[in-house]
């Protein structure tokens, strides 16, 4: 395997990624994502200088809405999934500030 | 003796625009409603839902971008920074970093120092987050989305400034820009400008910039010029005691007068930002950028030039009035309807502002119109009324807009021009005040403002008191 | 003739004569939902009741007229990555278990102004992401050829479904060939359209640039009404398409006379089994027959398709299911520290296993110092396979191929092995990559008697030249029944 990854890599990733892995689930992710790079590395064997990165397969652009109000208060349906409401607002852990 | 150090600021400013709705669905982005009644599936980052921009955005960001001197990016995208917080529905808020709508601008800003440029390296734009109200009874935290959404642009600088007086300076003038253009109110205090300032210090000469600190929560100009003293000083005490400065953000407690570090290792500080795949690229060609150009307003220094030339009122006057786009507005709409310009700078220089302070207010916040201001001069002009019934009826205008002919008239305040009933009430304070009258008679040429007060009072201040004067010299 | 057997436009046009009642339709297929359920397993959530009163609902409109269309009063199941209001929808995940959105996606939507009777939610690989139907958190559905073979995926509940008789037709999506691999391993018609064809809004995305909606289907005609009636323009979503050529069913036409046809060598090369092989090279020649011009051509870059798909894809969903935090829906953990060890428990406890594999790839190849290397070099290495494609489509109105190399594998095979998993998506990925449209319909079956696929791929809104040449090659064809009914 060319890609190595480190424990540090994994607890980095799993920081920005916001997931929690067990330490059998860290050593499985850590072979996982280096046989996946090393699959992905292949990509290196062409040429791309002076190619545009492609986001969008074929040119849609400038799709606009104009500045009407078109929402009524439907805060009902928007609290209606969350798993903690109190006084309209979602209930959240103490964030720090 | 300790080094010379220079200090090297750049700011980041963020501006809520002044747009109906939010940048990327229908809902309003009025202040002040219930906790997410301005919300829907987009801005709450509902599975399934998705954006689609509102074009009042692109243009008010291009205007700003083109009064600032910019060259707009005529082919834009936005992109995902993403980031875990409550505040941001999605845990990841829609902004831009390859290509933003504006860069390479300047401002011109005067300080004691002189005038000089400050660069501008971008203007672009997002959402505005949430906001988070802390539960103390439940040790919570709480999460409206009301904000979510709201359209902002941010304007950041380049490290061109530094002292507090030319940041200050710079603020007040893109201020000044972006209510010209009335893309927003651009209020500090309110949330609807907001700035950061970046802060470095190096020794005099240096070409090097040092490491740079990030400054949060500032509310007032007052509150940024305490922060960057207080920056400026932990900096150089920690240079000075042979320490380093770290690159972080910090934040500002005004109260305190310290900041302290914001970070915490859950933070990555790792935006992962990439090109979002739900928004499509913005190709905007020249005849868009000239439509906007078209629609530029006469901005400050111009006006301050067309004042000098075409009204007789003091420089001091120019200076405050267009010092607000509302008051300039004001002030020309009330002239075109026939208000002699002195009169009108007159009553906004004084009553207008002395009320805006005794209220706590902003000339944004004015909400008589100019037809009734025009009415009150001409009234005062045609002596209808006097200068304090004047006064007056001026405080009810300003706080509620009436129309001062009708409300004259319903209050019956008109000066009351007939003579006869205006001797018999002279003739009575006379009569009522023989020790007055005795004191003048006697060569105390005061004891006469007196008696006019007299009468004024008995005529409820419905008299001209020129008027009243000469009738008191005659029957005395 | 056995309700069940109806095509769902054959069924529309049985109610519009009366023949058929919409309640006998969606109580005939509930009937079979019921006994079918528990061997396949096609279903997340069957809404017995709603389709009940929904079927009572469309009959009277169309008795009094207010619908006519090819597909009022057709019962229909939709995958279970479409929002649908009121209707519970968890993408097959267990941080979406008591999901129940406030809205419906715009597809299903234009199903319902059709006349669409919903029946329920079908079971898929979690976001969407799998091969195999296997990843579900609520079970696995299995292959109603063979119920010890997977179905394929994503969008197996919906392929199996419509195999299995417990629905007329269904909506699949397709992000890498999520539509056309399961409809191949099933023996149906599935079709993924044009990217902005079908209206994205209220699917819930996986990766956001190669996600489109499609019909899942008995066969070709239907899959010409069914496109009719999702396509649209769509001002929710700014990625949806003004629509130009939308008229699918008058593409409904036997004969290839003059149609190109493009055979990619890279498509027949190693790995591909050679039932598949054969079976697709056969369906090609029947076509050579009718009069199309066939050739073969190399499209070069096939084996780069994966690479690239699996970065932007892991990319663009590490940062779609962000989302799910545990705070405005879904799955939140019962006992946690602090809000960041709550969105950490409830995200690992919430997701399963290749969902966490893609968000960890997808946030590590966006991260600070690798997203030149791997992001950016994936969306120009897409540029590329976009540009063979433009090239092909110079010389061919159609590229035929095999959908998958092989046919439907058996439960438990795949998952072991990533990247062999991954590599069984190499003939449908490029196609969402450049954004083309792709259809999948049965061209024979293998000793085992599983069905075999055969791909189209048209350039972009040349779907209709798609469905001409399927519709061709199904007359053709004939019935496509099972081995042991072939002889009878």
């Amino acid at each position: 395997m060319a890609n190595i990854i480190s424990d540090e890599t994994i607890e980095y990733v799993g920081i920005l990624a916001k997931l929690e892995l067990s330490p059998e689930e860290k050593e499985q992710a850590k072979k996982d994502m280096g046989s996946m790079l090393d699959y992905i590395d292949k990509l290196g064997e062409l040429d791309t200088e002076g190619v545009e990165p492609m986001s969008h397969a074929f040119p849609v652009k400038n799709v606009f809405r104009e500045d009407v109000v078109t929402n009524q208060d439907m805060r009902e349906e928007i609290l209606k999934n969350a798993p903690g409401e109190k006084d309209g607002m979602f209930v959240v852990p103490r964030t720090f500030e | 003796m300790s080094k010379q150090y220079e200090t090297v600021i750049g700011l980041e400013v963020h501006v809520e625009l002044a747009t109906k709705t939010k940048i990327f669905c229908g809902c309003s982005t009025a202040f002040g409603g219930e906790p997410n009644t301005h919300t829907c599936p987009v801005c709450t980052g509902m599975p399934g839902s998705l954006p689609v921009l509102n074009k009042q955005v692109l243009e008010y960001a291009v205007a700003v971008g083109l009064a600032t001197n910019c060259t707009i990016t005529q082919y834009c995208k936005f992109d995902r920074k993403n980031y875990f917080y409550p505040d941001n529905p999605q845990n990841y808020q829609i902004s831009q970093l390859y290509l933003p709508i504006c860069r390479n601008g300047k401002v011109e800003i005067e300080t004691d120092a002189g005038k000089k440029f400050v660069g501008i390296h971008e203007i672009h734009m997002e959402e505005d987050a949430g906001k988070l109200i802390h539960d103390e009874w439940d040790d919570c935290s709480l999460v409206d989305y009301n904000r979510s959404g709201v359209p902002l642009i941010e304007i950041v600088s380049e490290p061109d400034m530094r002292s507090a007086q030319e940041v200050i300076a710079y603020l007040e003038k893109l201020r000044m820009t972006i209510q010209y253009l009335g893309a927003s109110d651009c209020k500090l205090q309110e949330g609807s400008m907001r700035a950061d300032v970046n802060l470095s210090i190096r020794e005099v000469g240096a070409k090097e910039f040092g490491t740079r600190t990030e400054m949060k929560n500032l509310n007032s100009f007052k509150a940024i010029a305490r922060a960057i003293e207080g920056e400026r000083e932990r900096q150089i005490d920690l240079l000075e005691s042979g320490e380093k400065v770290m690159q972080e953000t910090r934040r500002w407690d005004d109260n305190k007068g310290e900041s302290y570090a914001m970070r915490s290792k859950e933070d990555a500080q790792d935006y992962r930002y990439f090109p979002d795949p739900d928004l499509v690229p913005i190709v905007l060609d020249d005849a868009f950028l000239e439509e906007i150009r078209k629609k530029q307003p006469e901005f400050r220094e111009e006006k301050m030039r067309r004042y000098k030339e075409a009204f007789d009122i003091p420089e001091y006057d120019i200076e405050i009035i267009t010092g607000s786009k509302r008051m300039a507005d004001l002030f020309e709409a009330t002239v075109a309807l026939g208000g002699q310009p002195k009169k009108v700078s007159n009553w906004l220089m004084v009553e207008t502002l002395r009320l805006l302070k005794e209220n706590n207010m902003d000339p944004e916040d004015i909400r008589f119109s100019p037809e009734n201001l025009a009415k009150l001069i001409s009234l005062t002009d045609t002596k209808a009324i006097n200068s304090s019934v004047a006064k007056e009826v001026f405080e009810v205008m300003f706080a509620e807009n009436v129309n001062p002919e009708k409300y004259v008239e319903e209050k019956g305040l008109k000066t009351v021009n007939d003579e006869g009933a205006l001797r018999k009430t002279v003739e009575e304070v006379i009569a009522n005040n023989p020790q007055s009258v005795e004191d003048y008679r006697n060569g105390k040429e005061k004891a006469i403002g007196f008696l006019v007060g007299q009468t004024m009072k008995a005529m409820k201040g419905k008299a001209d008191p020129g008027m009243v004067n000469q009738l008191l010299k005659e029957l005395l | 003739m056995n309700i069940l057997e109806m095509t769902a436009v054959e069924l529309a046009a049985a109610i519009k004569n009366k023949e058929v009642t919409v309640m006998e339709a969606t109580e005939a297929v509930l009937k079979q939902i019921e006994k079918k359920e528990d061997e396949f397993h096609c279903y997340v959530t069957v809404d017995r009741q709603g389709a009940l009163a929904r079927a009572e609902e469309v009959q009277k409109k169309i008795d009094q007229g207010e619908l006519s269309g090819p597909l009022a009063g057709v019962p229909v199941a939709i995958k279970d990555n479409m929002c649908t209001e009121g209707m519970l929808t968890t993408c097959s995940s267990r941080i979406l278990g008591n999901f129940v959105p406030t809205f419906s996606s715009e597809a299903v939507l234009n199903l319902q102004n059709a006349g669409a009777v919903i029946l329920g939610k079908t079971n898929m690989d979690e976001f969407a992401m799998g091969s195999t139907t296997e990843t579900s958190a609520f079970g696995v559905t299995r292959n109603p050829w063979n119920s010890e073979h997977v179905p394929g995926g994503s969008s197996g509940g919906s392929a199996a479904a419509v195999a299995a008789q417990e629905c007329f037709y269904a909506l699949g999506s397709d992000t890498g060939g999520s539509i056309r691999q399961p409809a191949s391993f099933c023996g149906v018609v599935g079709l993924k359209p044009t990217y902005g064809r079908v209206s994205r809004y209220g699917l819930i995305a996986y990766g956001s640039s190669l996600d489109q909606i499609g019909p899942l289907c008995k066969d070709v005609t239907d899959c010409a009404a069914i496109m009719e009636v999702i396509a649209s323009h769509d001002k929710k979503d700014s990625t949806s398409v003004e629509q130009q050529d939308t008229d699918f069913t008058t593409a409904l036409v036997e004969d290839v006379k003059g149609m190109r046809i493009g055979i990619p060598r890279d498509y027949f090369g190693e790995g591909l089994d050679p039932e598949v092989k054969s079976a697709v090279l056969k369906a090609a020649e029947v076509l050579k027959e009718k009069g199309a011009l066939v050739e073969e051509f190399d499209l070069s870059l096939v084996e780069y398709a994966i690479p690239a798909y699996y970065t932007i894809a892991a990319a663009e969903a590490s940062s779609n299911l962000e989302r799910f935090d545990g705070i405005k829906y879904g799955y939140r953990t019962e006992e946690y520290e602090g809000l960041h060890n709550m969105y950490k428990k409830s995200r690992s406890e919430g997701f399963g296993a290749e969902v966490k594999r893609r968000i960890m790839l997808g946030s590590f190849v966006l991260s600070s110092g690798y997203y030149d290397a791997y992001y950016l070099k994936a969306l120009r290495v897409k540029a590329l396979i976009k540009k063979a494609f433009d090239q092909a489509f110079e010389k061919y109105d159609v590229i035929l191929g095999p959908v998958a190399p092989t046919t439907a594998p058996k439960l438990g095979e795949s998952l072991s092995d990533p990247i062999k998993m991954y590599l069984g998506d190499i003939y449908t990925i490029s196609v969402n990559l450049a954004g083309l449209p792709g259809l999948s319909v049965p061209c024979g079956l293998d000793q085992k008697g599983l069905p075999i696929g055969m791909q189209l791929i048209g350039d972009c809104f040349q779907e209709k030249k798609l469905i001409q040449t399927a519709y061709t090659y199904e007359k053709a064809r004939g019935a496509f029944v099972r081995k042991e009914e072939q002889n009878v």
